[in-house]
């Protein structure tokens, strides 16, 4: 598959923000600017750039817990999530929701759910919406493999697979649901196995490779836009950090080898994506700098953006629940 | 103005949304052949892409509703209070907290109608009367209609709200006649009742009971009988339980000195307590006695007829309650 050069350092480029976005919320966290948990995506950069890449902006997602990653790599703003981090008013959400509720409705980004597996059935509406209407658009689930084994994610995929709807389910397979391995809880060698007993096609893809994630994705997505149906693509990743900012303070015992992290880190998403943009004359080193330091700049205005933002007032927490609204009790 | 049946208002509404609205489409199990009655006819009419028949999968159809509402649609899904236990996450981590977590860009007009099958021998895991603990969580508005016109008139104010509503349809109400206006006889020809607006059923002036879905009727034929005896009772149907009328309360117990609350519900933590919890804040020093709040026995619901009728509140157990208001 020829991938234009655009698509590539886009990629290159979303991949980049994604982790210096992450960085500095580790700095920043660390720092104490903001409360709260976070989960970094820093090593899983390539499944949500190549699968957003293969999207346009009418076309919807939705998220989990580990979540920075999913906006920006569909083309959501760094300083409107930073702000949300930091919970202030020019937030995504006002700074209601904080780091495992970005949302970004202008572009398709639905929303993030701190209970994993609920905003799969989500996504599926949308895409029912679709099935109902007659509408070229396509929805996608971005879960991980601890949420595979929720029945939503299960109920869901029959829902989309009896109605043939055009539902991209995306899992993320990082190995570790927070503390528990793949192999304590998965059933199968395989989320992509899952898919047979649904009857739609199952991708397991490299997803530290973007451009693998990207043609993967693109395949399903045309089939999703010709009313072919569902299909769950599997990218196999790492987490290259802890599970949550702060949590490697307070697990006891290691559950992750120190070979096996130092393995996986080999195989940096950026790393591979760089070196294949270099050794194939798409873009020099230099180019590929050039645009991490951008990023880096945009990541550091973005930071500026949120700390200089006010916090909402106490009169805005009685904003925003209801769309035609009632007294309160 | 026509007698229509309870399950026929029902019908009424969906389909004349159904013609109004091409967003409007219906879910939920065995919907096509209308096992409960609520739905007949509108697989002729809409077809089959606005007529669902899903599998038994509550969590996975009540999120699919809730997503296609984030993108434009109205959806409205039939289902069993009983069966929203398997779809509370949906219900509650979506539904009713979206659009808040988002800080507003999350818009959900959803609506859930749910069967409450209680006093008939449906046993314990088909006769919840489940509205109290969704009154707890914010986000979602609560409908408990008590008669068809309402029924009717509600769940089309539901299906146009742009909030997610759960319309609680009182089984014992199913099969209950009552007047619902021709819409050629109304103002824009249509029936619309709004939320947050409770009805005076019966004006009196010795006692206040509030009755909450099929307890309602218990209250009006409490009224008779006391009437009779010369005890003036009024009756009040909040209608909607979220938004709640509270002003139509506390006015009437300042008229009244006197409250009575009958529930279905369980009465702990019931909208009884609810209510009169609001009135103790509130309307304090207009009681003359102690509120009485008469609410579902906190035990399940048996199967035997010989135990499960003395579970709800009835008419014997309202008129004892009112008396005892006024022995104070």
């Amino acid at each position: 598959m020829e991938i234009d050069r655009d698509i590539l350092l886009l990629m290159l480029r979303r991949m980049w923000m994604i982790r210096n976005f992450e960085l500095k919320v580790m700095e920043v966290h660390s720092a104490g600017e903001f409360a709260g948990a976070a989960h970094p995506y820093i090593g899983e950069e390539a499944v949500a750039v190549g699968a957003c890449a293969a999207l346009e902006d009418t076309d919807y997602i939705t998220g989990n817990h580990r979540s920075h990653g999913h906006p920006i790599a569909k083309g959501g703003r760094v300083d409107k999530a930073m702000a949300e981090l930091y919970g202030r008013v020019d937030g995504y959400c006002k700074g209601k929701g904080g780091s495992m509720h970005l949302a970004d409705y202008s572009i398709g980004i639905l929303g993030e759910s701190g209970i994993l597996g609920s905003s799969v059935p989500v996504a599926v509406g949308a895409a029912l919406a679709a099935h109902i209407r007659g509408d070229k658009f396509v929805s996608m689930a971005f879960f991980g493999d601890g949420a595979s084994n929720q029945g939503a994610l299960h109920e869901s995929m029959n829902l989309a697979s009896i109605w043939k709807l055009p539902v991209i389910f995306l899992c993320e397979n990082n190995q570790y649901a927070v503390t528990t391995s793949y192999a304590e809880t998965v059933a199968v060698d395989h989320v992509s196995d899952r898919a047979a007993a649904y009857n739609m096609p199952g991708m397991l893809v490299d997803g530290q490779d973007v451009v693998a994630m990207y043609e993967a994705t693109s395949a399903a997505v045309a089939r999703a836009r010709a009313g072919e149906g569902p299909t769950l693509i599997e990218g196999l990743t790492y987490r290259f950090e802890e599970h949550s900012l702060g949590l490697g303070r307070v697990a006891r015992g290691a559950y992750r080898d120190e070979a096996e992290i130092a393995e996986w880190r080999k195989r940096d998403p950026l790393d591979i994506l760089e070196k294949t943009l270099i050794t194939q004359g798409i873009a020099t080193r230099e180019e590929c700098d050039a645009i991490n330091a951008e990023t880096v700049k945009e990541v550091e205005e973005a930071t500026d953006f949120a700390r200089n933002s006010p916090f909402p007032e106490p009169g805005d927490l009685f904003e925003d629940m209801w769309a035609n609204p009632i007294p309160l009790p | 103005m026509a007698q229509t049946v309870f399950l026929e208002a029902i019908n009424q509404a969906i389909q004349e949304e159904m013609r109004r609205d091409e967003s409007v489409f219906i879910l939920g199990e065995d919907i096509r052949r209308a096992i409960y009655g609520a739905t007949a006819d509108l697989l002729t009419e809409f077809g089959e892409k606005r007529v669902l028949d899903t599998p038994l999968s509550e969590n996975g159809f009540f999120g699919a509703a809730i997503g296609a509402s984030l993108v434009g649609m109205r959806p409205v899904v039939e289902t069993l209070t009983s069966f929203m236990w398997v779809a509370m996450d949906q219900l509650i981590s979506q539904a009713a907290k979206m659009r808040y977590m988002f800080g507003g860009q999350a818009t959900l007009p959803v609506v859930f109608r749910a069967s409450m099958f209680y006093g008939a021998g449906s046993a314990a895991h088909h006769s919840d009367r489940s509205y109290p603990m969704f009154m707890n969580m914010p986000g979602i508005k609560i409908v408990v209609p008590s008669n068809p016109a309402d029924m009717k008139g509600l769940l089309k104010t539901a299906i146009r709200d742009d909030d997610p509503t759960i319309v609680f349809e009182d089984g014992t109400l199913f099969g209950m006649r009552g007047e619902v206006p021709e819409n050629a006889d109304l103002p824009g020809e249509e029936l619309l009742v709004p939320f947050g607006e409770a009805k005076i059923v019966r004006e009196g002036t010795d006692c206040t009971i509030v009755a909450i879905g099929g307890a309602v009727n218990h209250a009006i034929a409490t009224s008779d009988q006391l009437a009779a005896e010369g005890i003036s009772v009024e009756v009040i149907d909040p209608r909607t339980l979220v938004p709640f009328d509270k002003q139509a309360v506390l006015d009437s117990v300042e008229k009244t000195g006197r409250l009575v609350i009958a529930d279905p519900a369980h009465k702990v933590c019931s909208a009884a307590s609810e209510i009169a919890s609001i009135v103790s804040e509130e309307g304090f020093w207009s009681l003359q006695a102690p509120i009485q709040k008469v609410a579902s026995e906190q035990v399940h619901i048996p199967y035997s007829p010989a135990l499960e009728k003395h579970v709800y509140p009835d008419v014997p157990k309202i008129t004892a309650a009112v008396k005892r208001t006024l022995e104070s």
